[in-house]
């Protein structure tokens, strides 16, 4: 995955610290998002065979993954047969050398693109802009975040972070400088604001000579792909061009048009909570007169043969990028997406990342704790990834290291720095839980000198006593209070599995109970 | 029927009046319930963390310590689940890593008897009347794990229905996670302090004098919310409302 724009990317918790407290970047999210959750809860809820869409999904990927190897050929023979040429990229840079080499045999220097995570993930537009070649987003909230500089924020609406009002000033002050101005005394009124974009976009629509795209899902029987969208960007972009150029992740495949018929369901009410999305795009190669004649399909793998060899992670390429897993998630509300160091933000970028860029960087280390593994992710993921699972799994490659592929290889990774006082805790903890005599004095001892207990804590417990009290901790513990009045007698030291000898390497909390 | 408690380290540690009230509450209800000295700690913390290995032998303790029984009443979600749904999970980790089936067959016994409190009182003792008078108005907060690991659905809410006196009010936004999650409350504090703030608002909003849970992880963060907030509201387990009579209080 290319490091790009979000190269250097503080941890998340730093990230999210600002957007916590801007209360304008809440609001819009917490509208946004709640809006999006409750319109697709009813769009999911009128459909009685939700439950086996859903396992029909994941079935049907998990299929294609395990035999990723033969439907990407056959796709190759099917889109090639149907005269489309295609390429294979095993990263972010030979993608991009391919792409703008693409470009440049037609002696073209501006594209117009359909909205794609694809190129976004391998930073395309940065790339072709260093080769003079102008990329022009044509999807209306793609437009915005050009427009105005910014990044995008989340998958399915990247301007989420944006109201009205920024939106207004953004076209009035940038229209000009790409192409048609802004009319003037544009308002913040949404069809002002749509027909100005529109009134822009027609403009780059006529003149293109090449499109540029992604796919939502390639047919590998019949070599076929799909766009589904709901603007009509779409569609302009990749009719209108000569020469149409699509990349796209070596996961999307489906082996059949059937197969297919589960997902044109169950994306739309996921993501936009449609029955069914305005805009269903599909191509097969190039057809006479009609269309692009020059179609080049480029596939990426960007770190996804490597995600696959994990048998725990792989299911994160179940994905078929409808967001719903962001629009209920509470920490995406409350952090917001660039908090996520990653054009996947939420909690499938908190899975997608560290896997796709592997876990040495501060922030992809920190993505798998992003997440109070509230569960609210799996239960509308209508692939039914099992993000929680993930997470944890990939905690425990920060935290403990372990063998993984990284291109190609198998790579001994060694634990993440900065967790050698977690892991001690943790240590003396089992030692301490492994023996309940020395659990039960470290309870009396608690017991014995709560008056003296601080009101706040220093060091990493500083953390939850800045904004929540600590709980009183009682005179005795449950095991003392049921000792003494079940057996009648006060209650012995260490009754049972009492520490045999210290606990590991010197740790703090692992006192000797044997006096 | 051999039950026993699993307090968890938590309450046994820090909420000693929430095993009270289920041993009092059992009790009342004709069951003969004991408290293995033993047990210790389930290890959820550790898994969550991304220490599983440290928190296999914990697993291994649990196992010994509670194998012998029927039955085994936890009132916590959260520790629950990690027994149900995440101790099968380790057991087919550690096959998968070439160790064996060793600690899946360990484990296996005491997953599927394993319950929540309320599971316990609705599934096994057939009972949503429990003969509680709690003359308070209550709204109840479906901790996450107990609403989407162990799907206790309307169980606690039947539960508290059918006490006397007790006014329920709906908690809105209520199956949105209050930010406790752990370790994930001090990792990320200003994100779970943002979540714990609106949890409370939301609670406040209700009129309700009391905010339930069903697992006192969730409570002990989002009653020290309700302090620093000063918002006069008490964060109560439901263990403790369900084991409150006319004759004795909680």
């Amino acid at each position: 995955m290319s490091g790009g724009t979000y190269l250097g990317m503080p941890a998340f918790p730093k990230a999210a610290h600002e957007a916590v407290h801007n209360q304008t970047l809440r609001g819009n999210l917490r509208h946004a998002t709640h809006t999006i959750r409750a319109k697709r809860a009813k769009a999911v809820a009128e459909v009685s065979d939700w439950a086996e869409l859903r396992e029909a999904g994941k079935q049907i990927k998990d299929h294609t993954l395990r035999h990723l190897d033969r439907y990407l050929v056959q796709l190759e023979e099917s889109v090639t047969a149907a005269g489309g040429t295609v390429h294979w990229a095993a990263d972010a840079d030979e993608a991009n050398r391919i792409v703008t080499y693409l470009v440049k045999a037609t002696g073209e220097s501006e594209v117009v693109k359909v909205k794609s995570m694809a190129t976004q993930e391998i930073g395309l537009n940065e790339a072709l802009e260093a080769e003079g070649i102008h990329a022009y987003e044509t999807d209306l909230a793609e437009l915005i975040v050009q427009l105005g500089k910014d990044r995008p924020s989340h998958i399915l609406v990247p301007a989420i972070h944006r109201n009205r009002g920024e939106i207004r000033d953004i076209f009035a002050r940038e229209m000009s400088e790409w192409g048609r101005p802004a009319p003037e005394g544009l308002t913040d009124t949404p069809a002002e604001l749509a027909d100005a974009a529109r009134l822009h976009l027609r403009e780059k629509f006529l003149r293109a000579k090449v499109g540029v795209s992604g796919a939502n899902f390639m047919v590998a029987e019949t070599g076929t792909l799909v766009v589904v969208e709901s603007e009509g960007n779409g569609r302009m972009c990749l009719t209108l061009p000569e020469t149409l150029i699509s990349v796209v992740g070596i996961e999307k495949i489906v082996p059949t048009w059937q197969d297919l018929e589960v997902f044109l369901q169950t994306l739309p009410r996921s993501s936009t909570a449609e029955r069914m999305n305005p805009y269903t795009s599909t191509w097969t190669g190039t057809t006479d007169e009609d269309g692009p004649q020059d179609f080049h399909l480029v596939l990426i793998d960007n770190g996804r043969t490597d995600t696959l060899a994990d048998e725990v992670g792989r299911q994160a390429l179940r994905c078929i990028r409808c967001s719903a897993c962001l629009n209920v998630c509470p920490v995406y509300e409350r952090a917001g997406g660039h908090a996520y160091g990653s054009v996947y933000p939420g909690p499938i970028g908190a899975i997608l990342s560290p896997q796709l860029r592997g876990t040495q960087s501060e922030i992809d280390a920190s993505l798998p704790y992003a997440s109070s593994l509230c569960g609210a992710c799996y239960d509308v993921c209508p692939v039914a990834i099992d993000i929680p699972e993930v997470l944890v799994h990939l905690r425990e490659r920060v935290v403990q290291g372990g063998t993984v592929t990284r291109e190609g290889a198998k790579v001994v990774l060694k634990p993440a720095k900065g967790h050698a006082a977690e892991r001690a805790a943790m240590r003396a903890a089992r030692w301490a839980f492994s023996h309940p005599g020395a659990l039960r004095t470290g309870q009396r001892v608690a017991s014995r000198t709560r008056r003296f207990h601080p009101r706040t804590l220093p060091g990493p417990g500083k953390a939850w006593s800045e904004t929540r009290s600590l709980p009183a901790v009682p005179a005795e513990p449950f095991r003392d209070w049921w000792q003494r009045t079940r057996s009648g007698q006060r209650p012995q030291d260490g009754p049972q599995g009492g520490p045999q000898g210290g606990p590991p390497g010197g740790l703090p909390g692992g006192k000797d109970t044997s006096k | 029927m051999r039950v026993a408690l699993f307090l968890t380290c938590v309450n046994d540690t820090l909420y000693p009046d929430t095993g009270r009230a289920v041993v009092k509450l059992l009790t009342r209800l004709g069951v003969d319930v004991d408290f293995p000295m033993a047990q210790t700690c389930c290890g959820q913390a550790h898994y969550n963390t991304g220490y599983r290995h440290e928190a296999e032998p914990l697993a291994r303790h649990f196992s010994d310590v509670f194998g012998e029984y029927d039955a085994i009443v936890t009132p916590s979600g959260s520790c629950g689940a990690m027994v149900r749904e995440l101790y099968p999970r380790m057991g087919e980790r550690a096959r998968a890593e070439g160790r064996g089936d060793g600690l899946a067959t360990t484990l296996a016994p005491v997953v599927p008897k394993t319950y929540e409190l309320t599971e316990f009182l609705v599934d096994v003792l057939e009972v949503t009347d429990v003969g509680a008078y709690y003359p308070h108005t209550v709204t109840y907060h479906p901790t996450c794990h107990g609403l989407r690991s162990l799907g206790l659905g309307d169980r606690p809410r039947r539960l508290l229905q059918s006490v006397k006196g007790l006014e329920l009010k709906e908690l809105p936004g209520a199956d949105e996670c209050c930010g406790f999650g752990g370790t994930f409350a001090l990792k990320n504090s200003d994100v779970s302090a943002a979540m714990g703030a609106d949890k409370v608002r939301n609670a406040e909003s209700t009129g309700a004098d009391v905010l339930c849970a069903a697992d006192n992880s969730c409570l002990m963060h989002i009653g020290g919310t309700m302090t620093r907030l000063r918002t006069g509201m008490r964060p109560v387990h439901i263990a403790e409302i369900l084991a409150s009579t006319e004759e004795e209080r909680a």
